[in-house]
This record gives structure tokens, sequence and C-alpha cells, in this order.
């Protein structure tokens, strides 16, 4: 469904991403993994349209969509969960949530169906949505981004700054989500927690994919050189 | 292995400013010589540019470099010229001695002033000064002893006291005119040159990092509004004993001591010395090609101004300079390789 | 009794520079724009209005009908067009054009209408005034006026609040790039936002050419009472704006009391004693619901 093939990206005159293949299919959960730096939110930016790239360089559902701008590609069906949340500071939980649907595409999510996966924010619905938790504004962003009803859904660095047992809590809702049919792309500094939903994974270094595999077929060994290096 | 350290030696001259020097004092001994070599007219629209001149030279100090983007500096053009038929009629003061009176007078009151729009930030600032400025044209038209909204005239003794010779008057005024212009860009020079100008530059492009290495802002940005207040001043002293007239809508004009002065800077590029002076140049010239026609001309004015921000954000002369590496005052402190490192 | 009638009458006044000022306030919340052209723009709603009367003799009031919509359609063209160029974390482009068009304004309509005054006649409903208790008389017009832009503004506060529109302003004002990602197209975002605020301000501007005569010139007195009542009332308040508004206009109509050349002076003065006094205005935004 979503295919890049040789994808570049550039901020300014520095080369982030050194041609990156990606493939994925219908219904997988794909984890991207790597060090600061290797180069994996500069792909999900060029995903989602924030950074240009060629147009023939990425291809979703057979339509070549690269360099489109990022409005348009979220209402063809890419959803994102950015680094850091990034929630919108004077919406409430709520508002935050119907903000997501702004594009109106149909399918199975809506409000109602988050406040089932996460009842915490029906409580929370009427707060700002910045006065909640790290916890809770991470389920307000991933319900955000299921609004959409996207087919592809992007989630940036979900544990970031989260206890343990919280990040738990976020890679189980997840999984729910997964299992009823979504792709999902995970990038993740936290290997473990990637390797565990992941029914693939790619690893990038400096900008280059230097790992691509099944999570059961992989040695510690081949990830960690692929991870930091030889 | 470390790789061998590069000798460096820190300059500012480029080959251009040492050409520009040569021809700059070539030209200077022109422009002292000007009474001697041309008429009265000429005098009068010589004496126009280098006020125009300094009061761009003043915005881009303020708005360019420390980044107080005033559109209210009307409010000491007027002030200074005021200040000058005050001291000349209540004091009998000799309008060229109050022409600096006038200047530390317009200083002093900038320093209530700044309390007042210092509260305000960026574009807020801006129009603040404006009020500001409006407070001051409304409040001179109440003073009826400096003639109230319909103005006042210099008296004929006071204007006879400079020269009893008209000719001779408008040579000394222009002088004056142009010491204050050169005095203006020395200033702007020298500053940038000084370690201010390195604050400046620090505030310019990035105040909260300025303020992480240790510059004061506020301080610096205070010091700058007030140097540019009375060189403001003066000016507006010396554009008014030119015109021997003044009036609260002429003395506080947005239009005539703002707009067209940010209109040059813009056009010349902000942000760089020669700037103003390629922008003054550029607005005289539109000026004499079509200023008889009226209104059409300041929308022209206008709509240059727009497109040089929206097209060429760096003005006429930072175009030309970027590429050509021009720079006719040296203010930036270049890094230039003595030897080439070995690889 | 004259100072409560000039009391009474800055209120009236106020409402319409609360509403001029809702317009500025609307352009700077969504997209950081402090637009310097925004007094000349609702003068050139005033001489769109005057051209439409002159065109097929309606009442003035009845040309809102065109004016609002011309506004709204120019305002959207001149974001679209021009100052979404200007935006970025450099705050002189958006100053310095829109000074520009400032510039550009005046002196087209001093050209196409000359430095002569106008105003826009409303006929016999100019003359009709309201007894209040009292000995006061309150003129039915100004009354209407003001009520209509009390509702306007509260309108604005709808929308704002209370839509799917606002909700996208925002989200656009808070952290435009991430908007992006929930499908907002910001360019088109910030030019709705103009064109709204402009749409308002055809309104502010046909009733303030009815009121008073106007000409190429009074944009930047316009302006100024717009960001007087932004600042007394606070920013991003838009009830605040309102007090900001009516604060000046009350403040105005007690100067032009003591004396016709304090009118406008006593206005800056209570302006700039909030600045000092208070500068973050007198009901900041969450001090209001």
């Amino acid at each position: 469904m979503l295919e890049t093939t040789g994808l570049t990206a550039f901020y300014g005159d520095f080369q982030a991403l050194f041609g990156i293949d990606v493939r994925m299919q219908q219904g997988e959960t794909i984890a991207m993994i790597g060090a600061n730096g290797a180069g994996k939110s500069t792909f999900l930016r060029a995903i989602t349209g924030l950074l240009p790239t060629r147009r023939e360089q990425v291809t979703f559902e057979g339509r070549p969509i690269g360099g489109l701008p990022a409005d348009v590609i979220v209402k063809l069906g890419i959803a994102m969960v950015p680094e850091g949340r990034r929630l919108f500071p004077s919406l409430t939980v709520e508002e935050n949530l119907l903000i997501g649907a702004y594009g109106r595409r149909t399918g199975p999510w809506s409000l109602d169906r988050i406040y089932q996966l996460f009842p915490v924010l029906e409580e929370r619905r009427s707060s700002p949505g910045t006065a909640l938790s790290g916890g809770q504004q991470q389920m307000v962003a991933i319900g955000r981004a299921l609004m959409a009803n996207p087919s592809l859904l992007l989630c940036d660095e979900l544990s970031l700054g989260l206890a343990p047992i919280v990040i738990r809590e976020i890679y189980r809702s997840l999984a729910q989500i997964t299992a009823e049919g979504m792709t999902v792309l995970v990038v993740e500094q936290d290997i473990n927690q990637a390797l565990a939903v992941a029914s693939r994974v790619y690893c990038l270094q400096e900008g280059r994919v230097t790992l691509e595999g099944r999570p059961t077929e992989l040695t510690r060994e081949q990830i960690g050189r692929a991870y930091f290096g030889a | 292995m470390i790789a061998a350290l590069p000798t460096y030696r820190v300059e500012r001259g480029t080959t251009a400013s040492r050409i520009g020097t040569i021809l700059g004092v070539v030209l200077l001994a022109l422009l002292i010589a000007l009474p001697f070599l041309t008429g009265r007219a000429t005098l009068r629209l010589a004496i126009e540019i280098f006020a125009y001149l300094t009061l761009a030279q003043m915005w881009n100090l303020l708005a360019g470099y420390a980044g107080l983007v005033s559109v209210g500096q009307q409010a000491f053009v007027g002030f200074g010229g005021y200040m000058l038929f005050a001291l000349v009629l209540f004091l009998g003061l000799n309008p060229l001695l109050a022409l600096p009176v006038a200047g530390v007078l317009t200083a002093a009151v900038a320093v209530p002033t700044a309390f007042v729009v210092f509260r305000l930030r960026g574009a807020y600032f801006a129009i603040g000064t404006w009020v500001v400025a409006e407070v001051y044209r409304l409040s001179f038209a109440q003073v009826s002893a400096l003639g109230g909204g319909s103005g006042m005239s210099l008296p004929a003794a006071a204007v006879r006291g400079i020269a009893a010779d008209a000719q001779l008057r408008e040579s000394i005024i222009y002088w004056v005119a142009l010491a204050v212009a050169l005095l203006a860009l020395a200033t702007v020079y020298l500053l940038l040159r000084s370690r201010w100008g390195l604050a400046l530059t620090a505030i310019r492009d990035s105040e909260p990092a300025a303020e992480s290495v240790g510059v004061d802002n506020d301080r610096t940005k205070l010091v700058v509004y007030l140097v540019v207040a009375a060189v403001t001043g003066v000016t507006g002293a010396l554009i008014f004993l030119q015109k021997l007239r003044i009036a609260p809508d002429a003395a506080f004009s947005v239009n005539d001591w703002t707009a067209f002065v940010i209109f040059m800077t813009v056009i010349g590029g902000i942000g760089r010395i020669e700037g103003p002076i390629v922008g003054t140049l550029v607005f005289f010239v539109l000026r004499a090609l079509f200023a008889d026609y009226g209104a059409w001309y300041l929308m022209l004015l206008g709509l240059v101004a727009v497109a040089v921000m929206l097209v060429a954000p760096k003005g006429l002369w930072g175009y030309v300079a970027d590429r050509f590496a021009l720079q006719l005052f040296p203010v930036q402190r270049r890094v230039r390789l003595l030897e080439e490192p070995r690889a | 009794m004259n100072l409560l009638n000039a009391v009474v009458q800055g209120i009236l006044l106020g409402g319409l520079y609360a509403l001029v000022a809702a317009g500025l306030s609307l352009i700077f919340g969504v997209m950081r724009l402090v637009n310097i052209a925004h007094g000349d723009l609702i003068v050139l709603a005033g001489y769109v209005a005057l051209v439409a009367v002159w065109a097929t003799g309606l009442h003035p009031l009845l040309t809102l009908i065109v004016v609002v919509p011309i506004m709204a359609v120019l305002g959207y063209a001149l974001q679209r067009g021009v100052l979404n160029r200007t935006l970025g974390a450099d705050i002189l482009p958006p100053l310095l054009v829109t000074f520009g068009l400032s510039v550009i304004i005046q002196n087209g309509l001093l050209q196409t209408f000359t430095a002569d005054s106008q105003k826009l006649q409303a006929g016999a409903i100019e003359t009709v005034s309201l007894a209040l208790p009292g000995g006061l008389a309150v003129g039915v017009l100004p009354l209407a006026m003001f009520v209509v832009a009390v509702l306007i503004i509260a309108g604005l506060q709808l929308v704002f609040y209370r839509t799917e529109l606002g909700r996208a302003f925002r989200a656009t004002s808070d952290d435009p790039s991430t908007a992006r990602l929930m499908g907002i197209d910001n360019a088109h975002m910030f030019a709705l936002a103009m064109a709204l605020a402009l749409a308002v301000c055809a309104v502010a501007g046909v009733f303030l050419a009815i009121r008073s005569i106007f000409d190429p010139a009074i944009g930047p007195a316009r302006l100024l009472f717009a960001f007087e009542a932004v600042i007394i009332g606070g920013l991003g308040s838009l009830w605040g704006t309102l007090a900001g508004g009516i604060i000046l206009g009350v403040a105005q109509g007690i100067g032009a009391e003591i004396n016709p050349g304090w009118q406008l002076l006593m206005g800056h003065l209570v302006f700039l004693a909030v600045l000092v006094l208070r500068p973050q205005g007198l009901f900041p935004k969450g001090s209001l619901a």
C-alpha cells in the first residue's frame, strides 16, 4: 500500500535521507528503528508532505504522492501521531479529537469509538488538551489521528518521555488498533517495544536502511550492528 | 592524528571598501564646495536629501539593527522642530545653537516615551509608537504659545541671526545638514563596529540567544532608541529651520517623516548602512521624475516598496551586494584564511 | 447631564470601535499579522458603499448586501495573493507590506474621490431618537448600530468557540505545521480569517460612514482606535475588546465635553495609562468567558 523508492530528503543543503526503499502491505505493522538522527522522523516528514520530495519517490495505494501538500496527503488516508504529541493548547480534549476529523474521511472511527478505546479521555473531554498527563496526551494524539479514519497510521516516538507502565498501556491500545486491520508504521528508539508489535522491521542509520527483516528472524548482533554501526 | 589548524586573520576591510574610501574623499570635497557651485534651488534640494538620508540612517539603525520597528519617528522630528521654535522664541537662542539643544531635549523626552512603548513588542511596538506620535501632535496643537493648531513662523529677526544674506544663510544650513548627515553615518558606522554593534547583530539574529551570552537586550535597545531620537530631533529642527514655519500636522506627519523614510530604507536595503543611501537616492530620482503625478506617484512609491519587500527583501543594495560581495562600509568581521589547512 | 450624555454617546460609538478592533484582533489571533492597512480598508468599505449608493440609489444600510461580500472577497484575495507571502518569524515583512498597502489605498482613494469629506446619508432615521429617563435622548440609529455591533461580536465569539471553522482557526493559530497534518490548508485558513475580518469591518466601515464624515486620510485614525481597544481590553478576548472599545469611546466623549481638541487626546491618554498601569489589558484572556 505504501512504497518508497530511492526516497531522498534535504534540509536546505543538508541531505538527510539517501535513497530509502520501504514497502508496506495492507494490515502490516512495521517498526522503523534507529538511533537519534538516523533519519526516522525525516522519513515520516517526507511521507506526510512536511518535507518536499520527488513525486514518484512515494506511492500510496498505487498513486504517486511524494511532495504533495501535507493537508492533501491526510485526506488521502495517511495520518500521523507526531513526536511530542503536539496537541493544540487552545483546544479542549474533545476539540483536539474533532479537529482530527477535519478531512471528513469516512470509516469506523468516531468520537464514541475513541472514548471506548480510551475511557479516561471522555472524563476529561472539556479540559484543555495540554492539562493532561503525558500518557493521556499521547492517547489524545493517537485518537486525533484515528479520527481522520486513515488507512495508514504513522506513529513517531510513542514512548518518548513516558513511564514504562504508561508505555505498555499505550502499546496495548496500539495492538487493539492493529487487530482491527489498521496498517501501522511505528518509529521508535525503544527497540524492544518496537520489535514486540512489529511484523517487520527496518533499521535506519545515517539516512540509509541498514537492515530489514522479521523480528523473529533477526539476531541481537545483527540489530546492534545495524543500529549503532560497525 | 590532529589535522593542521589553519592560520587566519580577522579583518573587516574589503577591496571595494578601499576604493570606496578614495571616491568618498573626492565626493566629500565636492559636497563641501557645493554652495559655491550652484544656486539656492539646488541647495534646498540637497538639504532635503541630507535630512532624509539622516532620518533613513536612523530608522535603519533602529529597525534594521535593533529590531525596534517604529512607525512613530515623526514624534521626534516634530518634537525637535518645535523645540527649535520654542528655544528661539522663549529663550532668544540663536537657531544654530538651538539645533543641538533640540536634539538633547528630544533624547530627554524619548526616555518617558520609551518607558511606555517598550511595554509593547514587535508589531504592537510599531503601532504604539504611532499612538505616541499622535499624542505629541494633538498636544502641540493645544499649545497656543506655539501657534496652536495652525502653527507659527520663525521670527524674521531670529532668521537674520543666522546670516543677514539669504544665500549665505542657505549655505550655512546646507553645511549643517551635510555635517549632521555625515555625523549620523559615522555614528551608525562606529556603533556597528563597536561591541555594541556585535550585541545589536546578536539581538537582531536571536534575542534569547543574545540574552544567553550576556547581552542586555533592553539596555542595548534603549541606548539605540535614545541615540536615534536625539539625531532625529536635530534633523527635525533642521528641517523646520529651513522651512521657517511649523504646524502640528506638518511636523508630525506620518507620511513625510516615517512612511517615506521606511520606503527609502526598504527599497535600498534594510539592515545595511548602504541601504538608506541607495534608497534615498532612488526616492529623490523617482520624485524628480514622477512628483507631478501627485497621488499616483505616492501609490507608485508604495507599490515599489511592497514589490521590493516581496521580491527582494534585502533591497536593491542587498541584491547587488550579495551578487558581487560588495561592502562600502565594512562592519562585518570576516575570517580570512592565510594558509590553507593541509588535508 | 451633558457628561452623562457624553458617556452614553461614547458607549454607542465605542461599540463600533470594538467592531473594527475585533477584525484586527481576529487577524492577529489567527496568523500573528498586524495589519497597518486595517483602518484604510475600513475607509475603503465606506467608499464602496458610497459608490453603491451613487450607482443604485440604495439606502446606505442596504448597501451592506454588496459591500460585505466585496470586502470579504477582497480580503481573501489580498491574503492569498500578497500577505501570506510575508508571514514568518520576521515581523518586518508583514508590517512593511501592510504599511505600503496603507499608502497605496489612501492615495488611490485620494486620486479617485479627491480629498473632500464624504458622508453616507441615511435619511429620516438619522434624526429619530428615543427619550430615556433623566432627560437623555438616544438616537435610534446609533443605538441600533451598537446592538448590531455587539451581536456581531457575539457571533464571532460563537464562530470561534463553537464551530468547526473556529476550531480550525484556533488550531492553525496554535501550531500551523501540526494543523496541516490534520488536513488544514494554512494558506486557505489565513485567507478565510482575513475574509471574515474584512466582512466584519465592512459593517463597521459603513456604520462609521453613516455616523460621521470621512475622507481618504482618516484610515490611520481608525487603525489606532482599533489597536487601542484591543490593548485596553487585553489580547485574545473578544469581550475584552468590546469593553476596550467602549472605554475608548467614553474617554473620547468625556474629552470632547471638556474641550473639542481633547476628544482624541483623551482616548490616547487612557490607552497609555492602561499600558503603563496594566500592560496585560483590563480583561486579558481567560478573565472573561
